[in-house]
């Protein structure tokens, strides 16, 4: 599954690749906002915790479509269906791949963000643990979305219908997990529901996307 | 020895059943051609026996991860080079040790007999349609896999393309493999044998119930 892992990470580099669209796409978000709702900070602070979430949500969106879509296209899924490696490493590979690309440069381009939204230093520190928690869970749930639509055209669209939903509770406790750390409570309760979260949808959406993409291959 | 053997198999295509009652069994060294009109149903009992859909009824004998299978689609990416597409199959397939072009390895003796060699530093994107269909052939000498399983291997191919190709299921099958195609060009193999399909059409009359309730997804 290594080989996949490799090839997957070159071709987000490459040219037409789209390595860094989705940070890009989130620091403009993040330089909206301060332009819709007003550049002081009584304004800003409250609402920078979800924006910062609504803005890493969005950004992973952008790139679900790509995971499988284009491997369809090329024929290249038909050919590792027949592949030594099961249909579920494949999809947990994808989504690793596709965390690795747009996940975590999202992370690490967080704090940085979160200057323009006027979000204290205090609150860096959570903001950086709900997102590296949480991110898995969005590329993992998007690949099981992406396995559902692989065959239909123009289903972008449809992809981020069924998607979105099911990020709610990972932006729930994301941006609850940093609002307790900004007024000085406990953030370790939401913390650990992100964190189970992740983990029960890194354990059984493999399943349920190989399964997915397996009745769309027919 | 036999390396696949069909019994009494129906396949369908949208929920249709196409062929049905087909049996035949291909031995090691032997090739077989699977001929009818168009729409027969040729390419869906390829894909049945690559097992990437289910067969309707019927039984398929062979043994795990016996197959490559080599459809329209070459599974090429474009952003990446001749030789690393190539690598990237046969680490996947554990065939050879993806060594690029340099003439060693599984990788250099399939783009040798393809006639790629002074291409492998291309990228994909910059080959002509034969060209492309040639490396997508030679992916299937570095899979190792013993049953060849083609849909329309030939096309785009030029005259000389269409011998060397030959040539490389020749030495395929005297190695002890075999090949399971479906093509209306004569490839000039000794060791293949024409199977029509036309006889084995499904009648929609004769089996109004489906024989499962998966049937209606297949």
């Amino acid at each position: 599954m290594l080989p996949l892992l490799r090839r997957d990470l070159t071709l987000a580099t490459r040219a037409g690749g789209g390595f860094g669209l989705a940070v890009a796409f989130f620091l403009i978000l993040c330089a909206l906002v301060p332009f819709g709702v007003g550049p002081d900070s009584a304004a800003l602070r409250p609402i920078a915790p979800g924006i910062l979430w609504l803005g890493a949500l969005l950004a992973c969106l952008l790139s679900l479509d790509r995971i499988f879509a284009l491997d369809h296209e090329d024929g290249s899924l038909d050919l590792l269906a027949t592949a030594p490696i099961p249909l579920e490493g494949v999809v947990a590979v994808k989504a690793l791949a596709h965390w690795l690309t747009t996940g975590l440069p999202l992370v690490a381009a967080a704090p940085l963000f979160g200057l323009l939204l006027q979000l204290p230093a205090a609150a860096t520190p959570w903001l950086l643990a709900s997102l590296v928690i949480g991110t898995p869970a969005l590329s993992m749930l998007g690949a099981f979305g992406a396995a559902i639509t692989v065959g239909l055209r123009r289903g972008g669209l449809l992809l981020s219908l069924l998607v979105l939903p099911l990020y709610v509770p990972t932006l729930i406790f994301g941006t609850e997990a940093i609002r307790r750390g900004l007024e000085g409570g406990s953030p370790a309760t939401p913390l650990l529901f992100l964190g189970g979260i992740s983990a029960a949808v890194v354990a059984l959406v493999p399943f349920a996307a190989a399964a997915a993409l397996r009745v769309n291959l027919r | 020895m036999s390396l696949l053997a069909v019994e009494d198999l129906a396949v369908a295509r949208g929920g249709l059943r196409a062929v049905e009652g087909v049996s035949f069994v291909l031995e090691a060294g032997r090739a077989l051609i699977l001929r009818g009109p168009n729409g027969i149903g040729k390419t869906t009992l390829l894909r049945t026996v690559a097992g990437l859909q289910p067969p309707v009824a019927g039984r398929i004998i062979m043994d795990d991860d016996a197959v490559a299978y080599a459809a329209h689609a070459d599974g090429l990416k474009h952003a990446l080079g001749v030789a690393e597409n190539l690598a990237f199959w046969a680490r996947i397939f554990d065939g050879g040790s993806g060594d690029g072009g340099d003439g060693v390895g599984a990788v250099g003796r399939a783009l040798a007999a393809m006639d790629l060699m002074a291409l492998a530093d291309r990228p994909a994107a910059a080959l002509s349609a034969g060209q492309k269909r040639r490396l997508g052939l030679a992916r299937l000498l570095v899979t190792g896999r013993p049953l060849w399983v083609l849909d329309e291997p030939t096309v785009s191919l030029d005259a000389a393309s269409v011998a060397r190709f030959g040539a490389a299921i020749r030495a395929h099958l005297a190695a002890g493999g075999s090949a399971l195609m479906a093509t209306h060009i004569d490839l000039g193999l000794a060791e293949a044998r024409d199977l029509d399909l036309t006889p084995f059409r499904a009648r929609p009359g004769r089996s109004h119930r489906p024989a499962g309730f998966n049937e209606a997804f297949a």
